[in-house]
């Protein structure tokens, strides 16, 4: 008999098309495109494209992050001189860099950062706007609104790095460039700076929840496949009865370590884990500048640092000597 | 799969992802270091303080730094060169056979192709019209003055002329103020003086003329915080990717890791860092007095076909001398067969005084304030806010 299972399915499932539930009277826009079915998402889910519904948030949000995409990309392309073979080469390297220091919070010209908060504001509101369609869909189909928090904790870091950090330490500077590259040394400078970020308690939490996520995620995965072969994917059924797929993905657990979720509190651990990834790591960051300025010594007052014997003579500054050269 | 110009497209699809996948993976690993790769630990077991080395390119840095064989030593009787030669300025109190000797070494350390004639008349060997004899002499004195006065980097070993030319009239390593690669003008945000692939800080996005402020000028370099809890210091991320930028270049310039002089827990922290950090702290100073006083100040007298397009001198940083090794020439001293260049000339009861003895070529008289302002864009200025 013919099996079926995502990513490597042999069958592609195809019902009748379905538009979904009605929509609220109110609502001014309507669903849009005529679905189809595509066998390369049968593949890999469910075969049927569309209807998608943009109403007023996701068209705003589309139009703002394209306003976004546009200002970071004629910046970076005006950067190799309007070449456009340069451009695809360096796109890795190119930036759109936040206004220098001295200019504290005020708003610079625009080629000294005004577009990068132009670009910031686009792209801050696009985001929001995508929230607000999260939350509204949700509760259009009368879920809960636990994907639009979700998603509140990743918008949560993004705004310390980019919004409230910056605010609390005067200046727009603080705030992360815009680019593949210049991005990740930014990320690397700034623990250079605050003294190392892997002695910042916050850091640490943050990365237990990222590692930690993707350890549950594959626990509860592997645990899914595993009982799909009794039908753990059809999940009504197995909640309730005795003996399911359910149950024996339970007893798994239960005899390997002594301790099982349940078919419900798995998907709590996996959601807290993941949206405390982003929270703590945004106190992480919201507290280096502000609250520590080297995480390093403070870790050294409070006892996180392990004390090595001298592999050399004692090594002094050189600069605190008498008579040194400037 | 009936339909077959779907499944056409979908193999068509996988083909060319493969392709594309196996492109990426031989370029990846084509961009790597060949193993083996030897590791050296020189810190605490633990603390990562290892260098990491590769045969292959250490083979490559021994060949490159085979030292030419000395001349033997001539002696110090007999006429001195001030006596025997007109317009010798710095070389004065050494013997003709002495000065001979130094002469025709010089000559195979950065003329062997072209010979005498690189820096002379041969009809007239005192003529100073050619800029490169004036140069020349300028960079005797920065020889002794480097061997003279900045032990503290250059210590016993010291340097010679080929130390940096290596049988090249110009090293192989110099720098000039880095206007940035060519962009649009107008609204668009483009002198940010980083963000694009330089080859000599490790084809990384930093700021790509680290030089500048720190190697020519006196910026601060020291962004880190040295309190637990903010008390001051004002450096911001972009002044210390500055930073950063300056120490990939003496991480490349010396063939070695960060942890060669930093135990990277605690960057800043001078009580767990390798000695070879102080080294290096003098090696700044010594590469900011070189680069003002010797090659600054000859800005007038190099013609334009080896200045910088800002009209700039050519100037160094550590790869000059170092070209990958962790020290020049691993080490030997070519200092010790050539004691002449040991320390700076000073005639007696007359020290000489810091002006350089360039004698200026009529019309180009090298002047200070000719010199182009530095060249660190507005937007990402490291300022010198933080104590030195």
């Amino acid at each position: 008999m013919a099996q079926y299972q995502n990513i490597f399915t042999r069958v592609q499932v195809r019902g009748p098309i379905y538009a979904g539930t009605p929509m609220e009277a109110r609502s001014a826009f309507s669903r849009t495109t005529t679905p189809g079915f595509s066998h390369l998402f049968g593949r890999l889910g469910d075969a049927q494209v569309g209807p998608i519904y943009l109403g007023m948030s996701g068209i705003a949000s589309l139009i703002c992050g394209f306003i976004a995409f546009e200002i970071i990309g004629l910046n970076m392309w005006a950067s190799v001189n309007w070449d456009p073979v340069q451009f695809v080469r360096q796109l890795p390297w190119l930036a759109l860099e936040p206004p220098a220091p001295a200019y504290g919070l005020h708003i610079p010209p625009l080629a000294q950062g005004g577009w990068w908060i132009m670009a910031g504001f686009f792209l801050t509101a696009s985001i929001l706007l995508w929230w607000t369609r999260v939350y509204l869909r949700a509760r259009a189909l009368g879920l809960g609104s636990h994907t639009a928090w979700a998603f509140a904790a990743a918008i949560w870091l993004y705004l310390v790095l980019g919004f409230i950090r910056p605010l609390l330490m005067g200046s727009w500077a603080e705030a992360v460039p815009f680019g593949i590259f210049p991005h990740l040394d930014w990320t690397a400078a700034f623990s250079l700076r605050y003294g190392n970020l892997f002695y910042n308690p916050f850091h640490m939490l943050s990365i237990v929840f990222l590692y930690g996520s993707t350890l549950l995620f594959a626990m509860h995965g592997a645990t899914i496949l595993a009982t799909s072969r009794y039908g753990a994917e059809r999940e009504l059924e197995q909640i309730a009865d005795r003996g399911t797929a359910f149950e024996r993905g339970g007893l798994f657990w239960r005899w390997t370590m002594g301790f099982c979720a349940t078919a419900e509190s798995i998907h709590r651990w996996a959601w807290w884990f993941a949206v405390l990834c982003p929270l703590t790591g945004g106190i992480g960051i919201l507290l280096s500048g502000t609250a520590v300025d080297n995480w390093f010594i403070w870790g050294q007052h409070h006892g996180l640092v392990p004390v090595y014997p001298p592999s050399w003579g004692k090594v002094l500054d050189p600069s605190t000597l008498p008579g040194a050269p400037r | 799969m009936s339909d077959p110009i779907k499944s056409g497209i979908l193999y068509g699809t996988a083909l060319v992802g493969i392709a594309a996948g196996t492109l990426f993976g031989v370029t990846t690993l084509l961009g790597m270091n060949r193993p083996p790769i030897v590791s050296v630990q020189r810190g605490f077991r633990g603390t990562g303080m290892d260098q990491l080395y590769t045969p292959a390119t250490l083979a490559a840095l021994q060949v490159q730094a085979r030292v030419p064989r000395s001349l033997p030593p001539a002696s110090p009787a007999g006429v001195k060169a001030a006596v025997a030669y007109k317009n010798v300025q710095v070389l004065r109190n050494l013997s003709v056979g002495q000065f001979t000797r130094l002469m025709v070494s010089i000559t195979t350390w950065v003329a062997p192709k072209q010979g005498c004639s690189y820096c002379h008349n041969v009809a007239n060997m005192a003529w100073d019209g050619l800029y490169t004899k004036v140069v020349a002499r300028r960079m005797i004195q920065m020889t002794q003055n480097i061997n003279g006065n900045w032990q503290s980097h250059v210590q016993n070993v010291g340097v010679t002329c080929y130390t940096c030319h290596g049988g090249n009239p110009v090293p192989k390593n110099i720098w000039f103020n880095n206007p940035g690669p060519e962009s649009a003008t107008g609204i668009a945000e483009t002198q940010t003086g980083m963000a694009h692939p330089t080859a000599v800080l490790n084809e990384s996005s930093l700021p790509y003329d680290p030089f500048t402020p720190f190697l020519e000028h006196a910026v601060s370099i020291r962004e880190q915080g040295t309190t637990a809890l903010p008390s001051g210091n004002t450096a911001s991320i972009k002044e210390t990717e500055w930073t950063y930028a300056l120490m990939i270049h003496f991480s490349q310039s010396l063939g070695v890791n960060c942890t060669y002089c930093h135990n990277t827990r605690a960057f800043g922290d001078w009580s767990q860092s390798s000695p070879a950090r102080v080294n290096a702290w003098y090696g700044i100073r010594m590469v900011r007095d070189i680069n003002n006083a010797y090659l600054d100040s000859l800005q007038g007298v190099f013609p334009v076909y080896r200045k910088g397009q800002l009209g700039d001198s050519p100037k160094v940083n550590c790869a000059t001398c170092h070209q990958g090794i962790y020290k020049p020439l691993y080490g030997v001293s070519m200092l010790k067969t050539f004691p002449e260049l040991a320390k700076p000339y000073v005639e007696e009861a007359k020290v000489e005084a810091p002006v350089p003895a360039v004698t200026p070529v009529p019309g180009v008289a090298p002047s200070p304030t000719e010199k182009p302002l530095p060249v660190v864009p507005d937007n990402t200025t490291p300022h010198d806010s933080t104590p030195h």
